[in-house]
């Protein structure tokens, strides 16, 4: 036990453990000064951009949801004028979709461990990897430019003609942000197909892959092509603002429910783009924290594989109100139902994964739970909204407001935050400190609950969504989610404060502080440059506990 | 108690004044919140049985009690367990969801029928009888009532949660959706798509109101001219009579009884007239030509405002006879010819098909 820090020892005692040392050479100091870190290839340091890029955004989304909440303490539009309010849950929208949750786990996690679970040096194109993040900056940049220059009042959906015609915010500069975001998407996408495709290291076949690369290759096909048909769809709406060329114009011939079907057409693929690499990593540490392999690792996988496949031929289900034929309804409702399966397979098998296990219950573990209680809520809600006739009341209510959040947040945002926990020690070479990261998981999912709970009844009641004012028999659950914003806004800060203070005084973790089997967890942490000295041989199966032991045993008799 | 009395009230009264459940207006109310307590039943039982397993496994394998993991590959007959049940309820909902839909949105065939325009950022409800409302809609009890909606400008969406319906209002085409309240009282309407500024300011209240009530409110409440005499007076305005005469020698096709007749058309498809197709015959005539007439009638899209065409076509729905288009053609007064108002809102529902 290390006598600097003795409380933070609580979690898993290993031999090495204790007299870890970080190494001396390492991805982080192999070289020094600013333009290293601008112009570098590796996926490692692009993940950490990323991963500061993200966090900043994802403050800023989370600024947004806070004014909102606070609005909505008082029935009538009093804190902000409508025009300002209005403008609130665009930014939150724009941002914490399209700047944060579908680049987090995906451009963090997944460029830092994807190359070296397959045993790879890099991915496939380190400098389109490095492309990807500077669009994703540009992106960024005119987000906050439209924020700036005065906000845009759309909504995150760009629904036509109210974008085309009828506003005059910046509407073009907030486009010109997302298209420019999706190409930082599509490109990370593609470079995750074309490193698992072509860069696994001898001997890791496709059934020996970890399912978080699973997930995020599920994830990748998505991207690459979903994300082109929002960037024709954000293209046609500028052309419609500049030039008019009426598409989705009625009074020249166009149609607006054609918007509606290309923007759905990204917009809920994207849905599964943002939690199937959360899915993934929820695998990972359900799979570590009870030492055993995932329960039937091959329909977890082939279930990331439908779900992405499936997720293409829903889109419609949201618009059911919209006057689409009753034939189509049918089939989007019925393709709906069909693609709510595989995630009740996930949520069974990773329950069943702790069946015989040997469970302990550190922070990335309790927010995986968390994932499961608030994922199987969100995915249930879902199906409300996927059947017909009760979609008629619940949508456009807070009640879709409440289900997208479970699904977004409780489960993406869960899921992330489990993830960066985890690997946390892997990234930094230190661990975080575990008490108070428990209370901050515990924290999050209580307010968690309090303030999305309370929607789904203010939906049923009726509340439209977007609303400035509503009517005041709607206040006491207002102010109930209101409340429970704000024990969810600490629960988001508090990880912020101890990881950056972890940084520096964060116990030295050592290799494989959780027992872990991926190959991410055979190699130094912080990781070298390269990654491994030599190119990895992979002769066992994913999740295989008891190589690890026997690893570990020869090791020890070696150094013996 | 430290709480003083004055906030120890105002906490009763803001709690009493609080909402859990919607009320049960409609007739398809119930039906809805059945479905809605078994898909709740679903996610509770759901919740608890994942739950369980979690909490269960925990105790029961954790560390401290089973140091040493058993590994276990998988089971095809658990996992087949849990594809198959799920996916039962999954396609239960589906059909019952499904029954749901279109019990919403199948009119019947004798609910009488109102106008609704949406635009940014009001309800105009215009009533056959020439009874108009901003903001406001009133209904009898007890009778179906169907809402032709169209928007004048944006996307809205037409919401009384109370009778647990909704319809999205379209630029460009009709839509609709009907409901038959159950109780007397003012419920909420909602705008539910985001609209722009005020969309939180589009809401209105619909009034249900009794029978002899609804009598007394239509009576007081008319402006004088219904909604088909205010589509004569511009039907004979635009010149529409030059060629719909109805004479044989007419260059346009005789209107009158044409509503819900089964037109052929020049490109040979077969159309049943309906609001919809009357709307866009009228704004877009080079696609809806009806076979044996030449292509000469001029567009209309930007001329007639949604209000305007609205009257065109309920005019037209109660067009039985050409006589008065033809009195109309010779006399150029057309107001003085106009009958008194029709006492009921009805006029549409005696001549539906």
């Amino acid at each position: 036990m290390s006598t600097s820090v003795p409380t933070l020892h609580t979690i898993v005692s290993l031999p090495d453990q204790s007299t870890a040392t970080l190494p001396k050479k390492h991805y982080i100091n192999n070289e020094h000064g600013l333009l290293s870190w601008l112009l570098t290839g590796d996926h490692k340091r692009i993940a950490m951009l990323y991963l500061i890029s993200i966090t900043f955004f994802f403050f800023i989304g989370g600024a947004f949801a806070g004014l909102i909440r606070l609005e909505l303490l008082t029935p009538q539009s009093d804190l902000v004028a409508a025009d300002t309010y209005n403008k609130f849950f665009t930014m939150h929208g724009i941002i914490m979709i399209f700047l944060f949750l579908v680049p987090s786990v995906p451009a963090t996690l997944g460029n830092f461990l994807i190359p070296i679970m397959l045993g790879a040096k890099d991915l496939a194109f380190p400098k389109i990897n490095l492309l990807s993040w500077y669009l994703y900056l540009i992106g960024g940049t005119l987000t906050l430019a439209a924020l700036v220059l005065g906000g845009v009042d759309t909504g995150w959906t760009f629904t036509t003609p109210l974008s085309t015609h009828y506003l005059n915010t910046h509407v073009l500069t907030a486009a010109t942000a997302i298209f420019i975001a999706g190409f930082s998407s599509i490109f990370t996408g593609l470079n995750f197909i074309v490193t698992i495709h072509r860069m696994r290291a001898p001997g890791m076949t496709w059934f020996r892959m970890p399912l978080f690369v699973w997930s995020n290759y599920a994830a990748s096909i998505l991207m690459v092509l979903g994300t082109p048909v929002l960037a024709i769809a954000i293209v046609l709406v500028a052309l419609e603002r500049l030039v008019g060329i009426g598409v989705f114009d009625p009074a020249k011939g166009g149609d607006p429910l054609l918007f509606q079907h290309l923007f759905w057409f990204y917009s809920h693929p994207a849905v599964y783009i943002m939690i199937l690499p959360g899915m993934g990593v929820i695998s990972e540490v359900i799979s570590t924290f009870s030492r055993k392999r995932v329960f039937g690792y091959t329909a977890v996988a082939f279930s990331s594989v439908a779900i992405a496949l499936f997720g293409f031929f829903v889109w419609a289900h949201h618009m059911f109100i919209m006057g689409v034929s009753n034939y189509s309804a049918l089939v989007f409702s019925l393709l709906t139902m069909l693609v709510a399966v595989p995630s009740a397979i996930k949520i069974f098998n990773w329950a069943f994964t702790l069946q015989k296990g040997s469970i302990t219950f550190e922070t990335p573990m309790l927010y995986a739970f968390g994932f499961m209680g608030l994922f199987t809520i969100g995915g249930l809600t879902g199906v409300f909204l996927g059947s017909l006739g009760m979609d008629i009341h619940l949508t456009e209510t807070y009640f879709i407001v409440a289900h997208f959040h479970f699904v977004m947040v409780g489960g993406m945002l869960m899921a992330f935050l489990s993830g960066i926990h985890f690997w946390w020690p892997k990234m930094t070479g230190r661990m975080y400190p575990e008490s108070l990261s428990k209370l901050a998981a515990v924290v999050t999912f209580i307010g968690f609950n309090l303030t999305f709970l309370p929607q789904f009844i203010l939906g049923y009641l009726g509340m439209p969504r977007r609303y400035a004012a509503y009517p005041p028999e709607y206040q006491v659950l207002n102010v109930l989610s209101t409340a429970g914003a704000t024990v969810l806004g600490v629960g988001y800060m508090l990880p912020l404060l101890y990881l950056g203070w972890s940084l520096k005084y964060g116990a030295i973790a050592g290799n494989n502080p959780w027992q872990a089997t991926g190959l991410e967890w055979q190699i130094q942490s912080p990781p070298l440059t390269e990654n491994f000295i030599e190119t990895p041989i992979v002769d066992y199966e994913a999740y295989d506990y008891e190589w690890l032991e026997k690893k570990q045993r020869e090791e020890v008799t070696t150094v013996g | 108690m430290g709480i003083s009395p004055v906030l120890w009230q105002f906490l009763v009264k803001w709690l009493h004044a609080s909402a859990l459940f919607p009320a049960e207006a409609s007739t398809i109310s119930p039906y809805t919140d059945a479905l809605y307590f078994f898909l709740l039943l679903m996610t509770i039982v759901g919740l608890i049985l994942v739950g369980a397993l979690i909490f269960g496994f925990s105790v029961r394998y954790r560390r401290e009690k089973n140091p040493v993991a058993t590994q276990v590959e998988g089971s095809t007959l658990l996992e087949a367990t849990w594809t198959i049940i799920p996916l039962a309820i999954f396609l239960v909902t589906f059909v019952w969801g499904a029954l749901l839909y279109f019990r919403i949105y199948d009119p019947p065939a004798n609910a009488m029928n109102i106008y609704v325009v949406g635009k940014q950022w009001m309800w105009k409800a215009e009533h056959p009888g020439g009874q108009h409302e901003i903001n406001a809609l009133h209904v009898p009890m007890g009778r179906p009532v169907q809402l032709t909606m169209i928007s004048q400008d944006v996307f809205h969406s037409f919401s009384i949660p109370d009778f647990r319906v909704k319809r999205e209002v379209i630029p460009g085409r009709y839509t609709t959706v009907w409901f038959q309240a159950t109780t007397p009282g003012t419920y909420h309407i909602f705008c539910t798509q985001y609209c722009g500024t005020q969309h939180s300011g589009m809401i209105g209240e619909v009034t249900v109101l009794s029978p002899d009530d609804y009598q007394k409110w239509i009576q007081q409440s008319t402006s004088g001219m219904s909604l088909a005499q205010n589509g004569e007076r511009l039907f004979a305005s635009m010149g529409c009579n030059a060629c719909h005469s109805g004479n044989a020698a007419a260059r346009g096709p005789n209107l009158a009884g044409v509503y819900g007749s089964k037109l052929t058309l020049t490109n040979g498809s077969q159309v049943l007239v309906n609001d919809a197709y009357l709307r866009d015959a009228i704004l877009s005539p080079s696609q809806h030509i009806t076979a044996g007439y030449s292509p000469i009638m001029p567009t209309y899209q930007g001329q007639i405002s949604e209000d305007g065409l609205i009257d065109l076509v309920e005019y037209i729905k109660n067009l039985q006879s050409n006589f008065r288009v033809q009195q109309t053609l010779m006399t150029s007064e057309s107001n003085q010819a106009a009958p008194t108002t029709p006492t009921e809102g009805t006029t549409s529902e005696t001549v539906k098909p």
